[in-house]
């Protein structure tokens, strides 16, 4: 009988990093064909910053649906109700934001992405009571909960700001680009990308590092046990819920600031955006995800730079194809 | 034997169903009006649509966001080959022989891509591809007319000019276009029979024990991504006959009409409200819904203008009749939640009194 040494170490499970690689291949192999440098730079650039916003968006959706297997159709409206709360925000100071220092900007930012992020938070406590505990465990009945979630909160958002479209000037010192050399970087994707950063940082910290994440990693992989031992996972998981919600009104705010604009479609739109994400990641895998929305960007970016009449659909193009190389996604956390 | 041993079960529900489909049989007779004639047929179409949709969604379990891209496909193919080689039959034929098989291999695709894994996954696969279709239709325009879609013209035969009886003989002008409205009722009609026939096969009692356990029914030894394929191919075509049958009443194909992703919500009301797992909660839900739709939202709308006069604040918002949807996501919402049976389940198992 063998005896393994207390101070052994535990065996490593094996690192799959093939999808890591994944963006930088597909990055590299896009080089040749664009031909010029610097718009390969700036292309790139551009889909880092949108993979990050997307990111942010659906990295709520997957640890929901890993955490405790509910797959919200209504997402994106914490999307909107977040670009829209922002504009509260953002439009009465105007003038803070057309102030060209970058103090000032970002003082006018700061309380308008967290109270966006505080609104949808309370809303996602609101649908999680109202919307999805009733049906737990019951996937048709939380599609058709979450669907109908959606219509009426796109639809109260008309009523209450009117159909039209609300636009949202970035900030005067986040407007234009550095250049360096040849390459211009819009400066608002820097700021996109460090925050997606920071997000994607913070995530990883938390589910790695501290025990509430041990136990949400717990609970995705086997939700019965961790019960079993004794958490609570219900108020877990309610916390993750409006976490991955206010996660989702801060990505509504970027994305709205990205487009300069605001209107009560963009949950709807982004929807079907963050799914694919998600699919493509494995639902329930935050890295997966993180790989996910930068391949989205990037296929969307050069997609639209090289073919634009693909771009309609090189989406769905992607997901198929990484179906076909892996059925549950790049990395398949649940066994479900 | 018509109705496939699949009776009503419950009195109220076959008064109920007489009642509509003698009403919608007489229509033209009783209701000659342009308005009166548009609720019948929709009743008629959306009824056979929303029962090609329970077959999913009530008998097998699987949500489809889908379901209209099908019902777009089959108006799309009448409407671009009626438009490009002129009001024939040889045209209608064409559409069909191109629409329905197109819109059989699209769901064969699909079904064999995404419904190996799970309900979940299913729908969400319906969802982007559903959504990138509506994109293509609204971009090509070259084929599809982009967003303002295709205007044809009929043939000869079902052109409202036509007058088949003059009014002198029954007191009532048959034209092309009562002929047109007895095509569509007929083949609708037949396609839920059929429809009641498939899901009362012992293909359909497979489809049912899927929905219940769908881990047992595979150890039970059936093919369960086979029948649920085949299952989706099936609604998928009778929802593009669906969509054919509504191009020839609107003559007109466009993305509002026959694509958004409204009328999918329309559908899955429809579905919940008539009861899902029973084909005849189709009908009663069609029936009902377009009803309401059709006559409640004049109502709101005065009751919006109403409330707007006497200076209410956001009542008047909130009941502008473009803000329907708001409250039929509140209803649906609320009959998921309440009523998961739907009337038909009602009325079959009435809720027993609390002792």
């Amino acid at each position: 009988m063998s005896e393994l040494a207390a101070t052994a170490a535990l065996p490593k499970p094996k690192r799959d990093l093939l999808p890591v690689l994944l963006p930088a291949i597909l990055a590299l192999m896009m080089l040749p064909l664009i031909g010029s440098p610097s718009s390969w730079v700036t292309l790139t650039v551009a889909s880092f910053a949108m993979g990050m916003m997307i990111f942010i968006m659906a990295s709520g959706l997957t640890l929901v649906f890993g955490l405790m297997d509910v797959l919200n159709f209504g997402h994106g409206a914490f999307i909107a109700v977040g670009a829209y709360v922002a504009t509260l925000v953002l439009l009465p100071l105007a003038s803070w934001v057309q102030a060209d220092s970058l103090l000032t900007n970002l003082a006018v930012l700061a309380p308008a992405a967290v109270l966006a992020m505080a609104v949808s938070g309370a809303l996602g406590l609101v649908v999680e009571r109202v919307l999805i505990l009733p049906v737990y465990g019951q996937h048709l009945k939380q599609i058709l909960m979450t669907t109908g979630g959606l219509i009426v909160a796109e639809q109260a958002l008309y009523a209450l700001w009117g159909p039209q479209i609300i636009p949202l000037p970035l900030p005067t010192s986040l407007r234009g680009s550095f250049i360096i050399g040849d390459v211009a970087i819009a400066k608002y994707r820097l700021l996109a990308m460090l925050v997606g950063l920071v997000v994607f940082a913070a995530i990883q910290l938390v589910l790695n590092r501290t025990k509430i994440g041990l136990l949400i990693r717990a609970g995705v992989e086997n939700r019965e046990m961790v019960e079993a031992l004794g958490y609570r996972i219900r108020r877990l998981f309610l916390g993750v819920f409006m976490v991955g919600s206010g996660l989702a009104g801060l990505g509504g705010v970027m994305w709205a600031l990205y487009r300069e604009q605001v209107h009560a479609s963009m949950g709807n739109d982004l929807t079907v955006l963050v799914f694919i994400v998600v699919i493509i990641g494995g639902l329930g895998s935050i890295g997966g995800c993180f790989i996910g929305a930068l391949l989205v960007a990037m296929v969307a970016n050069y997609g639209g730079f090289l073919v634009p009449k693909l771009a309609l659909v090189s989406n769905i193009l992607l997901m198929v194809a990484i179906l076909m190389w892996r059925p549950r996604g790049l990395y398949a956390v649940t066994s479900r | 034997m018509i109705l496939s041993g699949d009776p009503p079960r419950s009195r109220v529900l076959s008064i109920i169903l007489i009642v509509i489909i003698a009403a919608l049989a007489v229509a033209p007779l009783l209701f000659p009006g342009a308005k009166a004639m548009n609720v019948a047929t929709k009743i008629c179409i959306f009824a056979a649509l929303v029962a090609s949709y329970d077959l999913l969604l009530g008998y097998t379990g699987s949500v489809s966001f889908a379901h209209t891209m099908f019902y777009g496909i089959g108006s799309y193919s009448i409407a671009i080959a009626l438009y490009s080689m002129g009001p024939s039959w040889a045209a209608v034929a064409t559409g069909v022989v191109i629409g329905l098989p197109l819109a059989m291999l699209l769901a064969l695709a699909i079904g064999l891509f995404s419904l190996r894994v799970e309900a979940i996954f299913f729908a969400m696969i319906t969802l982007a591809v559903a959504s990138a279709f509506l994109v293509l239709a609204s971009q090509l325009s070259w084929l599809t007319g982009g967003e303002d879609g295709r205007s044809f013209q009929l043939p000869e035969l079902l052109r409202p000019g036509t007058v088949l009886i003059p009014k002198n003989w029954l007191g009532l002008e048959v034209n092309g276009r009562v002929l047109t409205y007895y095509v569509i009722f007929i083949a609708s009609a037949l396609m839920i029979l059929a429809l009641l026939r498939v899901v009362n096969s012992p293909f359909g009692r497979v489809l049912q024990a899927i929905r219940e356990n769908r881990f047992r029914a595979e150890a039970l030894g059936f093919r369960t991504v086979f029948h649920l394929t085949y299952a989706n191919c099936l609604a998928a075509t009778v929802a593009a006959s669906a969509g054919m049958l509504n191009a020839l009443w609107l003559r007109y194909a466009g993305p509002d009409t026959s694509l958004s992703f409204a009328i999918m919500l329309d559908i899955l009301l429809m579905v919940v409200i008539g009861g899902m797992g029973t084909i005849y909660g189709a009908i009663i839900g069609a029936a009902i819904f377009i009803l309401a739709q059709n006559y409640l939202q004049a109502l709101m709308g005065a009751v919006s203008s109403a409330a707007a006069d006497a200076g209410l604040p956001l009542l008047p918002g909130l009941l502008h009749p473009d803000r329907w949807l708001l409250w039929l996501g509140l209803l649906f919402i609320a009959s998921v939640y309440f009523f998961p049976t739907g009337v038909v389940g009602r009325l079959r198992n009435p809720p027993r009194p609390q002792p």
